[in-house]
């Protein structure tokens, strides 16, 4: 009962980001735009683009996955389906958990598979853009479900979307740092497993504990 | 239990701690100028860094403080989220800008601190950047209430972001073992170091007296969110009433 009503969000939730007109594109837009400006800021020269890129990257990468999550659970909680959620018997954590997850495949996945591209834009080696790709995956769904309790935390706010950053930020430091070190690591041919590592169990304790945190915070703002 | 059920209720509450708070505040800036006279004309300079380092009898006691503060409120958000204890609530609300302000402190004085001894205002390093995340987490709970329509839902949204929040304090005290770069490690509770007597004395007087005026300011920003409650309540009674 419990997981197949999970199931059913998480599909609803799926079909719902996929033909809903350029909801996915936008964060993927954001991404692509903010690495695309830091040459014209930081300059053209491959020296400097090469030692910056990797941060950038990942910066750019953090707030695109910010984007998407003042809608997470706002709009739901709007029309009157989280209410509908919340009296169907499923757990709000696996709502939670369903909802934050279909967003990650939505629009997480979506971003690392475009990140190996904006990484050669950023003059980073060819050759490590699988190990590109996997980070920016596992980064993203740190980002995302801790993105998902600041979302959850603002659903019933008004324009929440600069509260959601202030609330998520602090949240985001340990995928942050380790992600970039793999990003880091991966560019200059040295040791990325194990900052990928951190990154991964950033990733798990995100996913592990985003779930109850968000369902505490909907069951207040359904109140 | 006991000492909590004595004093869930608001009204008792009300009706004893006026003096508590006037006797705090009182003490507490006593003891800070107490403290602060210690450190400056009594303690011995310090064998390497001479008279700047005094500035650490206000900015190791408002480091404590700062973290003390968000414990504080953690508890509270887990008392008012698991016994819906309003009065919890109105405590965690009333701590934040003290620790909030505590934390700023701590980051100044470090700052003023950290350009003679290390030569830079400011270093990325594992101390002073959880501290600054700390600093950002007070903000965010402090926007978060004033963000809520109702303060029954900003009072669930801001006790779990508080909880979530503690996580951060365990990697503040960690910080300088985790990452060994410019911020020196725990000195102070440790058997073995050259922090005597008369560096030992101010620094706990300061920090005594930064725990008593934190005390008293906090119940005084309660008392007033309280009345401010009762206010709202009447006015909106009679009104009804017409």
């Amino acid at each position: 009962m419990m997981v197949s009503g999970a199931g059913a969000v998480f599909v609803r939730e799926l079909k719902q980001a996929w033909s809903g007109g350029g909801g996915v594109s936008l964060p993927l837009g954001f991404f692509a735009g903010a690495c695309s400006l830091t040459p014209l800021s930081l300059g053209p020269e491959a020296d400097l683009l090469r030692a910056a890129g990797p941060g950038v990257l990942w910066i750019a990468l953090a707030l695109s996955s910010l984007l998407p999550m003042e809608r997470l659970f706002q709009a739901d909680l709007e029309d009157g389906t989280l209410d509908a959620y919340a009296g169907s018997g499923v757990a709000l954590e696996w709502v939670a958990a369903a909802k934050t997850a279909a967003h990650w495949v939505s629009t997480g996945l979506p971003l690392a598979l475009i990140a190996p591209v904006l990484w050669i834009m950023l003059q980073g080696p060819v050759s490590s853009m699988f190990q590109v790709a996997l980070v920016s995956s596992i980064g993203s769904a740190a980002f995302f479900f801790f993105g998902a309790i600041g979302a959850a935390l603002t659903a019933g706010v008004r324009r929440g979307g600069l509260l959601i950053t202030l609330v998520a930020l602090p949240l985001y430091c340990p995928a942050m740092i380790f992600g970039s070190a793999a990003l880091y690591g991966a560019a200059s041919g040295g040791d990325w497993t194990s900052p990928l590592m951190l990154t991964s169990a950033a990733a798990l304790f995100a996913i592990a504990c985003s779930p109850f945190a968000a369902a505490s915070a909907l069951r207040a703002a359904i109140d | 239990m006991a000492i909590m059920t004595v004093f869930a209720n608001p009204h008792r509450f009300m009706s004893v701690s006026q003096p508590f708070a006037w006797i705090f505040s009182l003490a507490g800036v006593a003891l800070i100028f107490a403290g602060v006279y210690m450190g400056l004309f009594l303690a011995p300079a310090d064998a390497r860094q001479g008279d700047a380092a005094r500035i650490m009898f206000v900015h190791v006691p408002s480091a404590w403080l700062s973290m003390f503060a968000f414990a504080f409120m953690a508890g509270a958000s887990l008392v008012s989220l698991v016994w819906r204890h309003a009065l919890a609530d109105v405590a965690a609300k009333s701590a934040a800008p003290f620790g909030a302000a505590f934390t700023a402190l701590c980051l100044t004085t470090g700052s003023i601190w950290g350009y003679p001894i290390w030569g830079t205002w400011w270093e990325w390093d594992g101390r002073m950047t959880s501290v600054l995340i700390l600093f950002f987490i007070y903000l965010g709970y402090i926007a978060l209430w004033q963000a809520m329509d109702t303060p029954q839902k900003a009072s669930r949204a801001a006790a779990v972001l508080c909880l979530v929040g503690a996580v951060n304090l365990p990697i503040i005290k960690f910080s300088v073992e985790w990452w060994n770069t410019l911020h020196q490690t725990a000195t102070f509770f440790t058997g073995d170091n050259n922090a005597t007597y008369g560096f030992k004395a101010p620094m706990y007087v300061v920090a005594l007296g930064y725990l008593a005026l934190f005390g008293g300011l906090t119940l005084f920003n309660m008392r007033a969110e309280i009345l401010l409650t009762r206010a709202e309540m009447r006015l909106q009674r009679r009104l009804a009433l017409g």
